[in-house]
């Protein structure tokens, strides 16, 4: 995958962040990002915590406003609050680090509710979208439950699924596998990689070092509000450029 | 204590009990509805909505629910608003009741954690449809207990309408007094038939309770 990185980069891009930064009082949290991502590429932002990757994350779908410059999806700037902005959320998925199922809907419910209300889609096609994307990521046999009832990898996958039924463009990962126990992990990341398999553009924050090997187009390594490095994972894994990204590496490849 | 039975008693006593329904009734409605609209005004993301919301409640919710029956009666007349005595007393119980209403709401809302909003918003559902479609669900669980308090007050506060000429249960009172008939025995009576009322308030209440547990 990441020999035709290059290539996709080529065409416009579906992502593009220029001159962005934000500010939370004093801390400069995003310090002039410029970021493209192209149609089907498969981005791992990877940093130490509190260098800004889950906010830029969260800035792509607009959950987090910015200072200055601009952020396009699909050629079109982020607009102000509203009924545009919502129109345009819907076709830009997001999984959180801590699933934030609707506790009181079931998990079919999860799944047709925004479907139904935003996508004004018909219930019984709702339904039937829903329960094969829960097959699909392996939890069909949970459909009628409460979320509580799921362990955490089952939710994070119901939450995939909940993101993918509404077609989104691109998809957005913040820590998607940080809150779970260790042994539910790889569920979650085979259901992500299945789905960077079949072309979908994702942005993923995560310290997952083998799904970034595996799955990434491109690495982006961020320290204290910047993109410090970027490279092909290859690259970044067996020959980082900077101290900051060998100094990391070398923490956390340690044991 | 068979005062209630003579000289026609009883059927003023029962004449002022359904007032007194009927008034709390009335303001519960209201109440309620202006609760949800202050409660969504003080969690938009609007600037202005937000400020109202807080305005409303500040002033309603600290205010002695007794001006505020001293506010709609002689206040509202000079700038040429005339209304019948049980219209003034259902506009100033809920508007009263409305700020406490929202304030429940509102500590409900809170409980809800941030990210059901953020996962609701990122599908792409507006302020409207995240409040009613995820929030407030939610919200509920927390919600009823208190808001039970907040409605079984709401009839025992309207025993001020009997001070400002509306004729419910509790001036009935006044009349049975004034008759000499024993104060003790006339208290029994009307306090029975608040009782009453507060009882059928908390079993709703209570069942509403049962019901959003079972549902989760």
């Amino acid at each position: 995958m990441t020999e035709n990185s290059a290539e996709l980069r080529d065409t416009a891009p579906l992502v593009a962040l220029r001159g962005v930064n934000k500010h939370y009082g004093a801390l400069h949290v995003l310090q002039d990002i410029d970021l493209e991502i192209a149609q089907g590429e498969v981005v791992v932002l990877i940093g130490p915590s509190g260098s800004g990757k889950s906010t830029l994350c969260r800035t792509i779908n607009r959950l987090e406003t910015i200072d200055s410059g601009t952020i396009e999806v699909d050629g079109r700037p982020l607009p102000a609050e509203g009924r545009e902005l919502a129109r345009l959320r819907a076709q830009v998925g997001m999984v959180f680090q801590s699933f934030n199922l609707f506790s009181h809907k079931t998990v079919l419910e999860n799944v047709v509710l925004a479907q139904v209300k935003v996508g004004k889609v018909a219930k019984a096609e709702a339904e039937r979208t829903a329960r094969e994307l829960l097959e699909r990521v392996g939890v069909g046999a949970q459909a009628d439950k409460y979320p509580s009832q799921l362990s955490g990898g089952q939710q994070q996958r119901v939450a995939i699924a909940r993101a993918l039924a509404m077609n989104p463009k691109v998809m957005l990962f913040d820590e998607p596998t940080s809150a779970l126990d260790p042994e539910m992990v790889n569920e979650v990341l085979e259901v992500m990689r299945s789905l960077a398999a079949r072309g979908m553009t994702m942005v993923v924050v995560t310290h997952e070092m083998g799904f970034a090997r595996s799955a990434a187009n491109r690495v982006l390594f961020m320290a204290d509000g910047r993109i410090v490095e970027e490279s092909t994972p290859d690259a970044f894994f067996t020959a980082p450029r900077t101290d900051r990204a060998k100094d990391f590496l070398s923490k956390i490849l340690q044991h | 204590m068979g005062l209630i039975f003579e000289n026609g008693n009883f059927s003023a006593f029962v004449e002022g009990f359904l007032r007194t329904i009927e008034l709390s009734a009335l303001s519960a409605l209201f109440a309620l509805l202006l609760g949800f609209v202050l409660a969504a005004f003080r969690v938009s993301p609007v600037p202005v909505l937000r400020w109202f919301g807080t305005a409303w409640v500040t002033v309603f919710r600290n205010t002695p629910l007794l001006l505020l029956f001293f506010a709609v009666t002689f206040m509202l007349p000079p700038l040429d608003v005339h209304l019948d005595s049980f219209t003034a007393a259902v506009i100033a119980l809920s508007a009263y009741t409305g700020s406490f209403v929202c304030e429940v709401l509102r500590a409900g809302i809170n409980t809800v954690p941030l990210g059901q909003a953020e996962a609701a918003r990122s599908l792409g559902m507006g302020f409207g449809q995240t409040l009613s479609l995820v929030v407030l669900p939610q919200a509920a669980r927390s919600v009823i207990s208190p808001m039970g308090s907040v409605f079984i007050a709401l009839p025992r506060n309207s025993a001020i309408a009997g001070a400002f000429n509306v004729p419910e249960l509790f001036s009935f009172q006044k009349v049975l007094s004034e008759e000499a008939y024993d104060i003790f025995a006339i208290f029994f009576w009307i306090a029975l038939a608040y009782l009453a009322i507060s009882f059928s308030i908390n079993a709703v209440f209570s069942t509403l309770e049962r019901r959003v547990a079972v549902a989760r």
